[in-house]
């Protein structure tokens, strides 16, 4: 393969001590079958954790920051309004849910087009802009959307959010489903998340993916190539709140609530930070950076009502001194 | 437009912000022959050449090519016209291998939103895009990231990208700026070389660089078409000479 990412994710076992050879080694296999690699992981994965529901938790925001990835790692565009993909798609779900009774699949996909037009929408006017002005644009209308939704109490609960999605008796192809059970809950988003990683993918690998490498390296030039740089973004853009908001489509079912958050810009925050963690323009990064920030705030969370200052400290050492992430310096140390 | 005519720019003047860059400058280029676009720096050469190749249009006046107008038509659209460039500034995907570089600028004529294929599963692309390596003398460095070529070799990976198009109209700004000596004969004979097969417009502060190969040479002085003939024709020209006396050549 010749593609970016398996040339940035491959691994050379030379000038490693012996020692570290093993664990190269093993990378190296990981890189090689990165999707078959997260999927074996991925279904034992909550048995790992100290309690199955954090394993959701991660999976749902790793989705979420991997989709938010496709914009900021790989196209080299900041957003800070991905909240509003994430927090349009629990909503909309939900809503048709409780208001409308639609059947959960129905609801999903329903979501999923509404979360469509609005990244259609927000797209076509943030990627007019560059830079810190994409960023205050897509700030502006993400928190737009937050207001909007917020207005509509009726519908959406206001500043309580939105209560009462059954989900205790799902039917999944005819067969009910229990998923106040963490274990069917577990696999019932995995059914989503693991295509979605796989789709994901393919997406990287193909000639668009190629594209999008080429506008983050230099915009210009790919203009001159013959590219519509505006277009192809706005296509990028339109992915990328896809996946988040598939993510939060499927956190309302996981919450069986919609809090108002999901929609703030601290959500989109969330989506900055753990690809940072982990490392942004990588495919594993955003879900090692939800892993990472997850569970420090389950467990700092315990010790201290801080939490915020020691998650923001840890942030910002991050930022100054491994900003290639984690899962991005990992590869850097083992592979050139 | 006379059938001989390629590429013609009508009236044209190009402002930044009071600044006058080009002041009502009229041209016409010919088909299959080599023009260069000469003058000091800063007289006005790369805002014609932008102009010319779509970088951004001129505040008044025309462009046309072949036989339809094209002012104002966006940058992505030339290379399906069959015209290409390469900047003054070396303009590649730094990130990429070379060979990625030339297959993603073949790709825009071909795939540009492909998204469930792998991007590896077109040989046909391979193909051209290490012929186009070959043609530009880079076939060594195939897989070098194209940010750690030498400079003079990050110029030739331009060329390639340009060609990627099959252009029948190249532009190129200063292609041997920078360049060592040696790096410069190597692409003047590459542009030569090109020259042969299509029309070339060749923006150059060297003189002395482009009298030998040009069929046709265009001298701008402030912004104002100063002269315009052969290079014979140029030599001779009082106006040039003084222009170009105490300026280093
Ligand atoms: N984008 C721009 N904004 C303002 N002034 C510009 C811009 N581009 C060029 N100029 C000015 O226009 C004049 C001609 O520049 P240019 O066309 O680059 O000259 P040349 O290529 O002949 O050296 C210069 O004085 C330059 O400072
Ligand atoms: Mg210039």
């Amino acid at each position: 393969m010749a593609t970016k990412n398996s040339r940035t994710e491959r691994l050379a076992t030379n000038d490693i001590p012996i020692s570290g050879r093993r664990v190269a080694a093993a990378l190296h296999a990981v890189a090689r079958h990165r999707v078959l690699a997260v999927l074996v992981l991925l279904a034992i994965f909550p048995w790992l954790m100290p309690y199955k529901a954090l394993a959701v938790d991660i999976l749902l925001y790793g989705l979420f920051a991997m989709g938010f990835n496709l914009i900021f790692g790989y196209t080299g565009m900041l957003s800070f309004g991905h909240a509003a993909f994430f927090g349009t798609g629990a909503y909309a779900t939900g809503i048709a849910m409780v208001h409308f009774n639609v059947p959960w699949f129905g609801a999903m996909a329903l979501g999923l087009v509404i979360v469509a037009a609005v990244a259609a929408v927000i797209g076509l006017l943030a990627t007019r802009t560059r830079g810190i002005y994409f960023a205050m644009v897509t700030l502006a209308l993400g928190q737009l959307v937050y207001y909007a939704v917020y207005q509509m109490t009726e519908l959406s609960g206001g500043e309580n959010g939105l209560r009462g999605i059954q989900v205790s008796e799902l039917s999944v192809l005819g067969v009910p489903v229990n998923l106040l059970d963490p274990v069917n809950k577990y696999y019932f988003m995995l059914a989503f998340i693991g295509p979605a990683i796989w789709v994901f993918s393919r997406i990287l690998a193909s000639p668009f993916g190629a594209v999008l490498e080429a506008i983050r390296e230099n915009e210009n030039r790919a203009r001159a190539c013959g590219y519509n740089v505006a277009q192809t973004k706005w296509v990028a853009f339109l992915l990328s709140g896809l996946f988040c908001g598939v993510a939060g489509s499927l956190s309302a079912i996981h919450l069986s609530i919609v809090p108002i958050e999901s929609l703030h810009y601290h959500t989109s925050g969330l989506a900055v930070m753990m690809s940072l963690l982990g490392g942004m323009g990588t495919f594993f990064g955003p879900f090692i950076g939800a892993f990472v920030f997850l569970l420090l705030e389950d467990v700092i969370t315990n010790i201290t009502v801080h939490w915020q200052l020691f998650l923001g400290t840890l942030f910002v050492l991050f930022v100054l001194f491994l900003p290639k992430g984690i899962w991005g310096t990992l590869l850097e140390r083992l592979g050139r | 437009m006379s059938t001989d005519t390629v590429l013609k720019a009508d009236g044209v003047t190009r402002r930044f912000g009071r600044f006058t860059a080009l002041k009502d400058v009229s041209v016409s280029f010919n088909r299959g022959r080599l023009t260069s676009i000469i003058g000091p720096n800063g007289a006005g050469k790369s805002t014609l050449f932008n102009v010319l190749s779509g970088a951004f249009p001129p505040s008044e006046g025309r462009i046309y090519y072949e036989d339809r107008e094209i002012t104002g038509t966006p940058q992505h659209a030339f290379p399906r016209m069959g015209i290409a460039k390469s900047f003054q500034i070396t303009n590649v995907f730094p990130q990429l291998t070379a060979v990625e570089n030339v297959r993603v600028a073949l790709q825009a004529m071909t795939n540009r939103f492909t998204l469930w294929r792998s991007r590896t599963s077109f040989p046909e692309l391979q193909e051209k895009a290490e012929a186009l390596l070959d043609q530009v003398g880079l076939d060594r460095h195939r897989h070098r990231n194209a940010g750690n070529l030498a400079h003079g070799e990050q110029r030739c990976l331009e060329v390639a990208l340009a060609l990627a198009c099959e252009p029948r109209l190249l532009l190129l700004d200063e292609p041997t700026a920078g360049m060592s000596p040696e790096e410069t004969r190597v692409m003047m004979d590459l542009i030569e070389g090109l020259a042969a097969e299509r029309t070339v417009i060749l923006v150059e502060h060297k003189m002395k660089l482009v009298m030998g190969i040009s069929d046709q040479l265009i001298v701008l002085h402030h912004g104002e078409l100063l002269a315009e003939g052969t290079p014979a024709d140029i030599q001779s020209n009082d106006d040039v000479k003084r222009v170009y006396l105490g300026q280093r050549t």
